[in-house]
């Protein structure tokens, strides 16, 4: 990275980074990538191929299939095919096949990591530190799960797999979301057709081959690349199950197009998290939360803590800290293992960011940014603060997906749950303090799935996550992540 | 002795604690199973359905956030209060038509008994504590998703009815229950059973009318946070569940079961109206 920084004198550290930049030789990419159907990797019935870029540098990394509905259909079919044998195969040899699964991602980290990177745009040091090593743990948590089934759900009867489940991701998290999605169908004994993000399918397709490299029967995972009428289509497929990771908005439309059709649905949808900093909060660490809760991934977790709620004896201090932190921000090439803030990840989605940051200072906001240099080719969007937000505007109402924090101001603790629960949304919060009677009370009373308490943006294969409200329905992660990829005969339920 | 006139009863609703009639005005007969005419009742409106969704949200913060020993002896007082009336109960499943309505009439009082009793034991089933891979305290509980509203089965106009209800409001849900259209009268009596139950107003609200009117306005409600559409017709379903996308409202149905085996009962039942909450906290000197 080669962009210098300008910062305050208050601000600023006596020295420069040297670029760092991760070596990207580990990756060989294909020209062009098929569909990943039946074990195979197969040219589309559709005959028609999209470029995937590089949101940094706007290059084209490779081709990708785009799926019709014929496509979505034989991978359906192959997974439909897959389907018998895997169920009827001993849970203990299929948990083997998922523990290879989780091995051989931790032997190709690296390699999967920069893929990452190249492919979303997001800092090296995260997909290499987070998204990349989760998912792995995500193969090994649930493949323990597949001949342990039974002790799951005490009363619930015998467990079995739904069947086939079609499973839509996005491109915020794209490994980490496959495994996600995945890991818990594998071991339950479903087979699956995944659909990776329109712009982020090359960590999927890398796993295809990992699924390949771990002797998986042919078919029971299966992968289809492409936009949203590929993912419409595999909804309206005759799948038993759909797992949707992604927007309220489309969320609602899945719901619509599986209304009364039988298929077992989850939805892990949009968030707008209050992230509550009370007086007596750590505020340096308080500091490094907040902004790890909302410039983490560029702000592309729909768990971000979007909104910063202060109690105000300690907004000046608070936001003079937060000013000075963003200073220090590295935003660049995803590449550099020094970055911070990465590309975003798609010329529409920075459109989107731009569009509302816009309205944020229509609607009378105090905008502020770091007087960072950004490249000149990629999408890239500073790191941004505002202030004097009211609860109407919205950038306090609407899910921004980007690097961009509303500061909102409260007195009692009463006006903090308030504010924080006056949203449709309810996947995450955060509070900030040193009380602890303080915490457990705010964590009982915030509805959201989850609560992090003097930390921020954790996650972890053994820990359910999901929302309330129109954050969507369903857990995953956890013991209770398996439920969705289950059916019980014969006993409570 | 004198011939004393009978003192009727005017099957009202239940909204919020009292017992209005419809805003409306409307009111339709219900015969018993035999045809015979049984008596006038209120035939619920949309805004009759606005009101009780009111009374349910205002209700649902004191009923979620009282104790779980609290909710079970409220529940548990429920059943008391059904055994001193079910000479009323079974008079009334007999009209309706019921085989053997001494049996239903006990099937349900215990119903609410078994429910009563996982009030406090649920956490301990369907909670956790999630063995993270670092310095931190994680736990996951059950919470109630909010105010759910319950579409009472056509058939089994009591049982049916207690056994959407009592697992929805035991976690801390509040409700907003559209009764059995065609024999209405044991869920009036049941809201009479509630209101001097301790069961706090608004907890428990009660519609009585016709089913096709009052199911696209509950599925369509921006504050009703769940449905249970056991009682709603296959050919309402996909409606249903396609309004219910509007605020991405969770949709129940209960597994066919015969409602008097045990198998109908369940703390998964529970669980379909609940959401997991995860607390995460670092731990350190």
């Amino acid at each position: 990275m080669t962009e210098a920084i300008e910062r305050p004198a208050s601000a600023a550290p006596p020295w420069e980074y040297a670029s760092a930049p991760e070596s990207t030789d580990i990756v060989r990419l294909d020209h062009r990538y098929g569909l990943f159907i039946g074990g195979e990797f197969v040219e589309p019935k559709s005959g028609r191929w999209f470029p995937t870029i590089s949101p940094s540098t706007e290059e084209t990394l490779a081709e990708v299939a785009e799926a019709d509905a014929a496509d979505v259909a034989r991978a359906v079919d192959a997974a439909r095919d897959a389907a018998p044998a895997w169920r009827a195969l001993a849970p203990a040899e299929r948990a083997k096949y998922v523990f290879r699964i989780a091995r051989q991602l931790q032997e190709r980290a690296r390699e999967f990591a920069v893929l990452e990177s190249l492919n979303g745009g997001k800092p090296i040091k995260e997909s290499r530190d987070v998204d990349i090593p989760l998912a792995a743990a995500h193969f090994f948590y649930y493949a323990g799960w597949a001949d342990k089934l039974e002790y799951a759900f005490p009363a619930r009867g015998t467990p079995a797999p739904v069947g086939v489940a079609g499973q839509i991701i996005p491109w915020n998290f794209p490994l980490l979301m496959a495994a996600w999605k995945l890991a818990p169908a594998l071991a339950a004994g479903n087979t699956t057709v995944l659909k990776p993000a329109e712009t982020t399918p090359l960590t999927a397709l890398l796993l295809a081959q990992v699924m390949q490299e771990a002797e998986l029967p042919p078919g029971v995972v299966n992968i289809v690349t492409g936009a949203g009428e590929t993912g419409a289509a595999l909804v309206d497929a005759p799948v038993d199950k759909i797992a949707f990771t992604g927007s309220t908005e489309v969320g609602k439309i899945i719901r619509r197009s599986t209304a009364g059709t039988g298929k077992r649905l989850t939805l892990e949808l949009g968030g707008k998290a209050a992230n509550i900093v009370f007086e007596d909060a750590p505020l340096d660490q308080a500091v490094e939360g907040v902004i790890n809760g909302i410039f983490f991934n560029q702000g592309h977790v729909c768990c971000a803590g979007s909104r910063l709620l202060v109690q105000e004896p300690v907004f000046d201090a608070l936001l003079g800290k937060l000013k000075d932190r963003l200073q220090t921000l590295r935003v660049g090439d995803p590449l550099d293992k020094n970055t911070d803030v990465g590309a975003i990840n798609s010329r529409a989605q920075l459109e989107k960011i731009e569009e509302l940051v816009e309205s944020g200072v229509e609607e009378g906001a105090e905008i502020y940014q770091p007087e960072c240099l950004l490249p000149e080719r990629g999408f890239w969007f500073r790191p941004t603060l505002f202030t004097g937000v009211s609860q109407s505007h919205r950038i306090a109402r609407e899910e921004i997906f980007g690097p961009v924090l509303s500061i909102l101001t409260f007195r009692t603790v009463d006006e903090a749950v308030e504010k924080a629960n006056n949203t449709p949304y309810g996947l995450s919060a955060g509070v900030w303090t040193e009380k602890g009677s303080r915490i457990l009370h705010m964590a009982q009373r915030l509805r959201a799935g989850v609560v992090w308490a003097n930390t921020f943006n954790r996650f972890d294969p053994t820990s359910p996550f999901g929302g309330y409200k129109e954050s969507g329905f369903g857990r995953e992660g956890g013991l209770h992540g398996l439920e969705p990829y289950l059916t019980f005969d014969g006993g409570a339920r | 002795m004198t011939d004393r006139l009978e003192v009727r009863r005017t099957a009202k609703l239940y909204i919020g604690g009292a017992f209005p009639r419809s805003e409306s005005g409307r009111s339709y007969e219900v015969t018993t199973h035999a045809g015979e005419p049984l008596a006038q009742v209120s035939q619920a409106s949309r805004k009759d359905l606005r009101e009780a969704v009111v009374a349910a949200r205002s209700a649902f913060p004191a009923w979620s956030g009282a104790t779980a020993y609290l909710r079970g002896q409220i529940l548990y007082r429920v059943a008391e209060m059904m055994e001193g009336r079910r000479a009323q109960f079974e008079a009334e499943l007999a009209d309706a038509g019921a085989a053997d309505p001494a049996r239903g009439v006990s099937a349900s009082i215990d119903r609410w008994v078994w429910y009563a009793g996982w009030a406090d034991k649920l956490a301990q089933v369907v909670g956790a504590t999630n063995p993270v891979a670092g310095p931190y305290f994680n736990f996951t509980l059950p919470e109630p998703t909010g105010v759910v509203g319950i579409v009472a089965p056509g058939n089994q106009s009591l049982l049916g009815l207690v056994s959407r209800l009592a697992p929805a409001i035991v976690s801390g849900n509040t409700t907003v229950a559209i009764a059995s259209e065609r024999s209405p009268l044991p869920a009036v009596s049941l809201a009479e059973v509630l209101a001097t139950s301790d069961v706090p107003a608004g907890v428990v609200n009660v519609l009585t009318g016709r089913t096709a009117e009052l199911v696209p306005w509950l599925a369509s409600h921006m504050d009703v946070n769940g449905i249970d559409v056991t009682g709603v017709p296959d050919e309402l379903l996909a409606d249903t569940e396609r309004a219910a996308a509007e605020n991405v409202k969770r949709v129940h149905r209960a597994p066919d079961a015969d409602p008097f085996d045990e198998a109908a009962q369940s703390p998964y039942e529970i669980t379909a109206f609940t959401e997991s909450k995860t607390v995460w906290h670092p731990m350190g000197a």
